[in-house]
C-alpha cells in the first residue's frame, strides 16, 4: 500500500495533520483578521480533526502495528526510534482525534460571541497535535516535547474567557501546577538519564535488564517516582489532582471536556507505554528493590475513591464532573496496577477500552454542561431542574452518557468498567476489583441526581424556551449514539485493545 | 430471527414514539405494539421446541452469534425460547398492548416520552426471556430499571420521587449481588466453561463436577452455597418475598396505573423467572440443602402478605400487597421440585400477571372517575359503574382461586405438587400454611369489594362520576378473556412448560 513507499515520518500523519490544520487557521486568520467566519474556522477544525481519525483509522484497518507474522504491517519507527507508530500509538490517536472533533463542533456554538476564535480553534488543534504526538513518543525527550506541546495551548484555552474570573483563575491554578510538575517530571527525566545512561525507552529497559543500572537502584527509584507525579498530573490523577476541579469549572464547557477525555487519555498513553517499555516489571524490581506496580495500586484505590466521594458531595454540575473525571482517572490507573511478571495484558487492554468508551461518554456530559451554559440556565443541580421538558432529545443523550459513566448495562460504560473488574480479579488485585465495584455503585448517587434533576423535577424558576443550537446538539448527540453503537462493536474494540497491550509489554 | 425482529420493532418504535408529537404518541404507539404481539403469537403456534433451554432443550427461533471475546471467555448474542419462556414472552406483548391502551385517559402530559417508555420496557422485557447468554440477559434485566424508575419517577402520585428512589435503589443494589455472585461462579468453574452462555454453565454445573477450584481461598462447596444464596437474595428483592419487599408497595402506589400493570404483570416474573432459570436448574443440590428455608420465606410471604392487605384501605395497596402473597405461591412451587409444583409455579406467573394487570386496571379505572383509591371513601360504585365494578369483581374471584379460571388452576397444581413433594421436608405443613393465605386472600378482598361496590352509593368528593370510556373498558374484557381461557383450557401453555419443566428435576432428582 502506498504510504510504505512515502519517507518514514508520513506514519504520523495524524498527528502531522492535525498541526497542519492549526497553521491552516493561523493562515484563515491572518488573510482577513478583522472579520470572523465562525462556520469556516470551525469546519476547518472540524476538517482536519477528522482526517487525523480518518488516517488513524486506516492505518488500524491496513495493519499498521500488526506483527508481520499476523498478516499485519509491524511497528514502524520513525526518527531513529524517537517516535513509534504501533496500535497503542494508533488506538490513542483514535481516541483524541475523535474528542477533538467533536469539541470543534461543539465550539461553534459556545463561542459563538467570543473573540479570539482562531486562536481558539488552532490553540485547540495545536493541543491535540501534541496529545498525538504523546501517543507515539518513544523516548524520554520526545514525551516531554509533546507533553509541554499540548499543556501550553490548554493553559491558554482554559484562561481564554479573559473577562471571567473564574477562566483566568482556572487557567493560572492549571498553569502553575503544570509548570511545578513539569519540572518534578524534567527532573525525573534527568535522574533516569543519570542511572542508565539513556532516553530512548527501549535501551533504558536494556541497560535495566543487563545489570548496568544496579550501582544507581535509589537513583533510578527517585527518578520514576518523579515520573509518576508527571503523569499523575496530566491524568488528574492524586497526588497532582487538584488543578482540576478548578481549572475544569473555570474553563468553556468545550475546553473542559477536552482535556477530562483527551488530555488525559495523552497522559495514560506515556504512562503506559513508559512503564512497560522502560520498566519491565521484574527487572526494574530488581534493581530499584520495589515493584513499581504498587504505587499504581495505592494511586488507583485512593484516586478513585477521592474522585467519587468529593463528587458525591457537590451542588456545581461541572464540579461535580470534574471530580467524577479524577474518579475515572482512578479506574484507567488499573490498568497499570494490574501489569505483573508475567503478563497483564488484559487489564490494561481493558483500561484502554475504558479510555475509549470515556471519550465519548464524558465528553457527552461535558457537552451538555456546554449547552447549559449556553442556554445560560445556571450552574447547580437545581438549576438544571426540568430542563427535560423543554429539551428532551438533549437530556436523552446525557442520561445515555451518565447512565454509562456509571456503569449501567448495556452501555458502553459497563463494559469497560466490568473488564476491568474481571481481569483485574484475574491478576489477583482483590482489593482493587472491590474498590472498583463499591465505588461504581456510590458514582450511581450523584449521576442519578443529575438525571434526575433534568428528567423528574420541576423546574425552580419560569424558562424560556430554550433554543437548538445545531453545532453543540450534533457534537451532544454524536457522543450519546457513540456511546451505545460501540456496543455491537465491541468485538473488535477488544481485540485491537488486547493486541496494542500485549505487544508493547513483550 | 424472529425474537431480534420482535426486540427491533419495539426499539425502533419506543425511538419513534420518543419523537412523535404528543398528541398522536398514545395511538401510534397502541398501533406500533400490535406488530410485536401479533408475532409473538405466531411465535406461539409455530413453536417447535421442546425440552429446556438449559439442559440440552431443542431450542425454538434461536441464533448465537459471537460477540466479544475477552481472555479466556467468550460473549455472545444467544437467544432462543423454549416452554418455559415463550409463554412468558406472549404475556409480555399482550400486557404492554394493554397498557398503552389503558394509558390513554390518564396520562395527559409528556405522552411522547411515557408511550416511548413503555415501548422501550417491552423490547427489554422479552430480551429478559429471550436471552440465553449470562451477559445479554443481564444487560435486559438492567435496562428494565431506567425507564421503570423514569416511568414511576416523572407520571407518579405525590411520593413518586421516594418511591422511584427506593425502587431502584433496592433492585440495583440487588443486581449488582446477583451479578458478583455469577461472576465468581463463573470463576470458579475455571476451565469447564469458555464462555457466558447459560447452558454451558448449566452443563458444567449439574454434569460436570460443579464448581472444582477454589477462589480467593474460599473452597468449592462454599463457594458454590455462598453463590447460590447470593443469588436467591438479588432475584428475591425483584421477586420480592417477605423482607425484601418493601419497595413494592411505594412503587405500585406511586406508579401510574399502565407502568403498575407492567410492574406487577411482568417484572415481578423476572424475578421468578430467574430463580427458575439459574437457582433452581444449576444448583439441583443447594436446592435440596436450602428447601426448608425457602419454603419457610414463601410461606411467610403468602401469610404476611395477605395479612398487610388486610391492613390496608387503599384499594392499590390493597392489590399491591397481593402481589406479594401471590408471589409466596410461585416460590413454594419452585421448591417443591415436583413435576406439577415447578410446572404450576410457572402457570401461575402467567396466571398471576393477567390477573393483577386486570386488577391493577380496574383499580385505575376506578380512580380515573373518583379521584380516590381510599376504601372509606366510596361505597356502592356498582350502582354507577356496573361494567367496572364487575370486571374487578372478577379479577377478585381470579385471586381467589375460582374454579375455570386461571388462578385456580395455577394454585391447585402448586398445591398438589408442593403437598407430594419428597425433596421438601415437612411438605404437607408448608403447603397446609399456605392454603390457609388463600383463606386470607379471600377475606379481604371480599371485604373490600363489600365495603366499595356494594351497599348504598356513597362517595365522598365532589366529582359528579360517570361510565369510564370504551377504551378503559376493553382491555381488561381482553384480560378477563384469557383469564377464563387459560382457567378452562391450561393445557394451552401447561403442556409446553410441563415438557421445559421436567429436564430440570430429572437432573434433580425430584420427581
Amino acid at each position: 500500500m502506498a504510504i510504505f513507499e512515502l519517507p518514514g515520518w508520513t506514519a504520523l500523519a495524524p498527528a502531522v495533520l492535525l498541526a497542519a490544520t492549526a497553521l491552516a487557521l493561523f493562515v484563515i486568520d491572518s488573510i482577513s483578521p478583522t472579520t470572523t467566519n465562525r462556520g469556516l474556522l470551525a469546519g476547518t477544525a472540524t476538517a482536519g480533526s477528522l482526517a487525523a481519525l480518518g488516517v488513524a483509522v486506516w492505518f488500524v484497518l491496513a495493519g499498521v502495528g500488526t506483527p508481520t507474522i499476523d498478516g499485519g504491517r509491524g511497528v514502524i519507527d520513525v526518527l531513529d526510534n524517537q517516535f513509534v507508530v504501533d496500535q497503542l500509538a494508533l488506538f490513542f490517536m483514535i481516541v483524541i482525534t475523535v474528542v477533538t472533533a467533536l469539541v470543534t463542533v461543539a465550539s461553534y456554538d459556545y463561542m459563538e460571541d467570543h473573540a479570539y476564535q482562531a486562536e481558539y480553534y488552532s490553540l485547540v488543534l495545536l493541543a491535540a497535535t501534541g496529545m498525538a504526538t504523546m501517543a507515539a513518543a518513544n523516548s524520554l525527550v520526545t514525551i516531554f516535547i509533546a507533553l509541554e506541546l499540548s499543556s501550553l495551548p490548554s493553559y491558554a484555552l482554559v484562561a481564554i474567557l479573559k473577562d471571567n474570573r473564574g477562566s483566568v483563575e482556572g487557567g493560572l491554578k492549571y498553569f502553575l501546577i503544570g509548570a511545578l510538575s513539569s519540572a518534578i517530571f524534567l527532573y525525573g527525566i534527568s535522574l533516569v538519564y543519570g542511572a542508565t545512561g539513556h532516553l530512548q525507552l527501549e535501551t533504558i529497559a536494556d541497560v535495566i535488564g543487563n545489570g548496568d543500572a544496579n550501582d544507581y537502584g535509589g537513583l533510578l527509584g527517585l527518578g520514576i517516582l518523579m515520573l509518576i507525579g508527571g503523569f499523575a498530573y496530566k491524568t488528574a490523577s492524586v497526588p497532582f489532582h487538584f488543578w482540576a476541579p478548578e481549572a475544569y469549572e473555570g474553563a468553556p464547557a468545550p475546553i473542559s471536556a477536552f482535556l477530562s477525555s483527551a488530555s488525559k487519555a495523552a497522559g495514560f498513553v506515556i504512562a503506559f507505554r513508559v512503564f512497560t517499555e522502560a520498566f519491565p516489571v521484574a527487572q526494574t524490581a530488581s534493581v530499584i528493590g520495589v515493584d513499581w506496580t504498587v504505587a499504581f495500586i495505592v494511586l488507583a484505590v485512593v484516586t478513585m475513591t477521592l474522585g467519587n466521594f468529593a463528587a458525591a458531595t457537590q451542588e456545581n454540575v461541572k464540579r461535580m464532573l470534574a471530580y467524577s473525571s479524577i474518579g475515572h482517572a482512578g479506574y484507567a490507573l488499573i490498568g497499570l496496577a494490574g501489569i505483573s511478571a508475567d503478563g497483564g495484558a488484559l487489564v490494561m487492554g481493558a483500561a484502554m477500552m475504558h479510555l475509549l468508551v470515556y471519550g465519548f461518554m464524558n465528553t457527552g456530559a461535558f457537552l451538555f454542561v456546554a449547552l447549559a451554559e449556553y442556554w445560560g440556565v445556571g450552574r447547580t443541580f437545581e438549576d438544571y431542574n426540568g430542563l427535560a421538558r423543554q429539551a428532551p432529545v438533549a437530556c436523552f443523550a446525557l442520561g445515555i452518557c451518565l447512565f454509562s459513566l456509571a456503569g449501567i448495562p448495556p452501555l458502553g460504560g459497563f463494559w469497560s468498567k466490568y473488564f476491568l473488574y474481571t481481569s483485574a480479579l484475574d491478576a489477583g488485585l482483590l482489593v482493587v476489583a472491590v474498590a472498583l465495584v463499591v465505588n461504581s455503585a456510590l458514582s450511581l448517587y450523584y449521576y442519578s441526581r443529575l438525571i434526575k434533576a433534568v428528567w423528574i423535577e420541576d423546574p425552580i424558576a419560569e424558562r424560556d424556551s430554550l433554543s437548538q443550537p445545531i453545532g453543540l446538539y450534533a457534537a451532544l448527540v454524536v457522543a450519546a449514539v457513540m456511546t451505545v453503537a460501540l456496543l455491537p462493536m465491541f468485538g473488535p474494540v477488544a481485540d485491537t485493545a488486547v493486541n496494542a497491550a500485549t505487544a508493547v509489554l513483550t | 430471527m424472529m425474537i431480534e425482529a420482535l426486540i427491533a420493532v419495539a426499539l425502533l418504535g419506543a425511538l419513534v414514539t420518543f419523537v412523535a408529537p404528543n398528541r398522536i404518541a398514545g395511538k401510534l404507539a397502541f398501533a406500533i405494539s400490535l406488530i410485536p404481539t401479533a408475532l409473538a403469537l405466531w411465535l406461539f403456534s409455530a413453536f417447535d421446541g421442546s425440552g429446556n433451554a438449559l439442559l440440552d432443550g431443542e431450542l425454538a427461533f434461536s441464533s448465537n452469534v459471537e460477540w466479544i471475546q475477552f481472555g479466556d471467555y467468550t460473549i455472545s448474542w444467544f437467544v432462543g425460547l423454549d416452554g418455559i419462556s415463550l409463554p412468558l414472552v406472549v404475556m409480555t406483548t399482550i400486557l404492554v398492548t394493554l397498557a398503552i391502551v389503558s394509558s390513554w385517559t390518564p396520562i395527559d402530559e409528556r405522552e411522547s416520552q411515557f408511550y416511548g417508555l413503555l415501548l422501550f420496557i417491552e423490547a427489554n422485557l422479552i430480551g429478559v426471556f429471550a436471552a440465553l447468554d449470562f451477559f445479554v440477559w443481564f444487560i435486559f434485566w438492567e435496562a428494565v430499571l431506567i425507564p421503570m424508575y423514569l416511568l414511576i419517577g416523572i407520571w407518579g402520585g405525590p411520593r413518586r420521587k421516594y418511591a422511584a428512589i427506593k425502587f431502584f435503589v433496592y433492585t440495583n443494589v440487588a443486581s449488582l449481588v446477583m451479578f458478583g455472585a455469577f461472576i465468581a461462579l463463573v470463576l470458579g468453574l475455571g476451565d469447564e466453561v469458555t464462555s457466558f452462555a447459560l447452558p454451558e454453565i448449566a452443563d458444567a454445573m449439574v454434569n460436570g463436577g460443579g464448581v472444582q477450584t477454589a477462589l480467593f481461598g474460599v473452597d468449592p462447596g462454599t463457594l458454590t452455597a455462598i453463590v447460590f444464596v447470593a443469588m436467591f437474595l438479588g432475584f428475591a428483592v425483584k421477586v420480592p418475598v417477605v423482607p425484601f419487599h418493601t419497595w413494592l408497595p411505594d412503587a405500585h402506589v406511586e406508579a401510574p396505573t399502565p407502568a403498575s400493570v407492567l410492574l406487577a404483570g411482568v417484572l415481578l416474573k423476572m424475578g421468578t423467572y430467574a430463580l427458575l432459570r439459574f437457582n433452581f436448574t444449576m444448583f439441583p443440590e443447594q436446592v435440596e440443602a436450602y428447601a426448608v428455608p425457602i419454603a419457610a420465606i414463601a410461606v411467610i410471604s403468602v401469610i404476611y402478605g395477605a395479612l398487610l392487605a388486610l391492613a390496608q384501605t387503599d384499594l392499590k395497596r390493597i392489590v399491591a400487597y397481593s402481589s406479594v402473597s401471590s408471589m409466596g405461591y410461585v416460590i413454594l412451587g419452585l421448591i417443591a421440585y415436583t413435576e406439577f409444583g415447578v410446572s404450576g409455579a410457572t402457570f401461575q406467573m402467567v396466571s398471576h400477571g393477567l390477573i393483577s394487570g386486570l386488577m391493577f386496571m380496574a383499580v385505575g379505572v376506578i380512580y380515573n372517575v373518583t379521584h380516590t383509591r381510599m376504601v372509606t371513601d366510596m361505597s356502592g360504585l356498582a350502582d354507577r359503574m356496573p361494567v367496572a365494578a364487575g370486571v374487578l369483581v372478577a379479577g377478585a374471584f381470579g385471586y381467589m382461586g375460582l374454579p375455570l379460571m386461571s388462578g385456580f388452576y395455577g394454585e391447585f397444581t402448586i398445591f398438589f405438587g408442593a403437598f407430594g413433594s419428597e425433596l421438601l421436608a415437612y411438605s404437607q405443613v408448608f403447603t397446609a400454611l399456605a392454603m390457609f393465605g388463600i383463606v386470607i386472600v379471600a377475606g379481604y378482598l371480599l371485604f373490600a369489594l363489600q365495603r366499595t361496590v356494594f351497599g348504598p352509593y356513597h362517595l365522598e368528593t365532589d366529582y359528579e362520576i360517570g361510565r369510564a370510556a370504551l377504551h378503559d373498558i376493553a382491555p381488561m374484557f381482553v384480560l378477563l378473556g384469557l383469564i377464563i381461557l387459560l382457567g378452562v383450557a391450561p393445557e394451552l401453555i401447561f403442556e409446553m412448560m410441563k415438557d421445559a419443566v421436567t429436564p430440570i428435576l430429572e437432573t434433580g432428582g425430584g420427581l
